[in-house]
């Protein structure tokens, strides 16, 4: 698909040519080191105060104590950064009249969807792969158990897609930017509440289809190194959702 | 090439565009010319797919505007009325991932690069973020990505805005240059540009046709005659050719109405007694006449002032020689 092919490449030169791309990477990764950093020094302390209580060496679980709240940490991080990054995406097109001629271009607007979803995926999968320095930088001063690990990072990605998804519909009902992000911050802010709302219903059919519904659950289980079949169903067809919203806005656009 | 039936175009109560029918062979420019609002950029939309019609069909090249907007996309090279340009790139990577967009790739689309950078000189500027381009060379990036894949139809709204007398001269030439291989529908409330560039003019107003007609005759037209509109209650089959019989009488033009007709005379010569005489005469039943309100002189008067905004250039035009 050589014009999905070529949206991408637009997409990202047009990402690293503003500085959007630095300040928010910037941010992502400086409160990953930050948050790293806090949880490493915590433990640290907890495993001298062990270490003298017990009188012997202590066994630190660098999975419980890092990398989980790390993880668990991260998820509000991403919330408030990649609506950021996925403001701009069709907001900005329509604001400057470009979208007019995307949309008089030979090409489909599902290749406009996800090749603009695409862009900013890779964009911040690259952010996310900076983020591997601290467990590999760890890992060589440390023993710890990879998988959970791995399936961490795993939540971030699906949980990053979702978010992204969620944020390209967002920039798709509206020209304004600001208008954009705060929609997707209310979006997303709603899915985090939910999983408060679905633990007041308990185990009532109504609290556990709430409950299904946040993201926070799901991310969870990924966190705690439990790979459910439903958990990726949940994240995948809910960025597939979200896709398909955009894409039912942008191409209903011309019919007003 | 572009065939526009009977197209209706209405936003909730608001009708931009009423019944406009018109059509542009190969390698014709026509001149879409109307104050502003007038419903000259609904109408291009519409024959761009960015919208479809309420009412009507738009053709292009045999493909329908609204059901194959797969097809006419293809076909079309569309210059919006903003150039649609991203300010981030270069000019030679826009151009580049506009080409990309319309299928053009490796040797065809250097080939193709280099031919609308020559051709709408923009060699100099070819390595510059477009935005920190003027406005002159923005619309002129935005006319080369209309030409990139050399479609056979052109739809250029406003394609001389912003620019100055040179650049006006520079494009109205291209344009011209563009006659005979490609098909140009190109929108103005310019009256000159269209008398200079197209072979034919169609006038709108308030999202009506007015006129259309080659800009020769639309002039000689407009300074010839004057119209009055007469009403009858049962006018024969051939009435126009019977009102001819009444001296001083030029044209007969049928309207919407079948009853209603509209009469052309000279200039300055009243005919209305002798109109009345002889449709009494013939026992027509004269229901109504009056003197018809100048809608195409009131448009063309209205293009007329805006041109004394504008920069002087050395194209003659109706309005001058009115």
């Amino acid at each position: 698909m050589p014009p999905v092919q070529a949206i991408i490449r637009k997409e990202l030169r047009s990402y690293f040519v503003s500085p959007i791309v630095y300040v928010v990477g910037g941010v992502f990764l400086l409160t990953f080191g930050f948050l790293a950093y806090l949880y490493i020094v915590f433990t640290g302390a907890q495993a001298i105060q062990l270490t003298q209580m017990q009188g012997g060496p202590a066994q630190i679980n660098l999975n419980d104590l890092v990398f989980r709240n790390l993880f668990a940490s991260m998820r509000f991080v991403l919330l408030l950064i990649l609506p950021i990054l996925t403001m701009r995406l069709l907001a900005e097109e329509r604001k400057l009249r470009t979208f007019e001629f995307l949309m008089t271009a030979p090409i489909r607007v599902s290749e406009i969807i996800v090749g603009k979803f695409i862009s900013v995926y890779l964009v911040f999968m690259g952010m996310l792969l900076l983020t591997t320095l601290v467990p590999l930088t760890l890992a060589l001063f440390s023993d710890f158990d990879w998988y959970p690990v791995l399936t961490g990072y795993l939540g971030l990605t699906l949980l990053g897609g979702l978010f992204l998804a969620v944020g390209l519909f967002a920039s798709s009902i509206t020209e304004n930017q600001i208008v954009a992000a705060f929609t997707s911050f209310g979006l997303l802010l709603m899915s985090w509440l939910l999983a408060g709302l679905g633990s007041l219903l308990g185990d009532t059919p109504a609290g556990q289809v709430i409950s299904y519904l946040s993201f926070m659950e799901h991310y969870d289980h990924l966190v705690r190194g439990l790979i459910d079949t439903r958990d990726l169903v949940y994240y995948l067809s809910g960025t597939v959702l979200m896709l398909f919203l955009a894409h039912r806005i942008v191409d209903s656009s011309r019919w007003k | 090439m572009i065939e526009v039936c009977n197209i209706t175009k209405r936003y909730g109560h608001l009708t931009a565009i009423d019944r406009v029918t018109f059509r542009v062979e190969k390698g014709e420019v026509l001149a879409f010319l109307g104050p502003n609002g007038a419903g000259k950029t609904t109408t291009m939309r519409i024959l761009t797919s960015f919208i479809p019609a309420t009412e009507g069909t738009a053709q292009i090249a045999g493909f329908d505007c609204a059901e194959q907007p797969d097809e006419v996309k293809k076909r079309i090279g569309y210059l919006p009325e903003t150039p649609p340009v991203y300010q981030e790139l270069t000019v030679a990577e826009y151009l580049g991932f506009v080409g990309k967009l319309r299928g053009l790739s490796g040797a065809s689309l250097t080939q193709a690069l280099d031919r609308v950078t020559e051709r709408l000189s923009l060699g100099t500027v070819r390595q510059r973020l477009i935005a920190n381009l003027s406005r002159g060379y923005r619309q002129r990036v935005g006319l080369a990505q209309a030409l990139i894949h050399d479609p056979p139809v052109l739809i250029l709204d406003e394609p001389t805005v912003g620019l100055d007398p040179k650049q006006i001269i520079e494009i109205r030439e291209l344009i011209k240059s563009l006659a005979g291989s490609h098909s140009v529908i190109l929108s103005t409330h310019i009256l000159p540009e269209a008398t200079a560039v197209c072979q034919r003019v169609v006038i709108i107003n308030g999202g009506r046709i007015v006129a259309e007609d080659t800009p020769d005759q639309l002039s000689a037209r407009l300074r010839k005659s004057e119209k009055i509109s007469i009403t009858l209650k049962a006018p024969p089959a051939n009435v126009a050719e019977r009102l001819r019989e009444v001296p001083g009488v030029e044209h007969v033009l049928a309207t919407s109405d079948p009853k209603t007709v509209l009469i052309e005379c000279a200039l300055g010569r009243d005919i209305r007694e002798d109109v009345a005489r002889f449709a009494v005469g013939q026992n027509w039943g004269l229901l109504e006449m009056k003197p018809v309100s100048m809608t195409l002189e009131d448009v063309f008067l209205k293009l007329t002032q805006r041109e004394e905004e504008l920069p002087k250039s050395n194209d003659t035009t109706v309005g001058e020689q009115q």
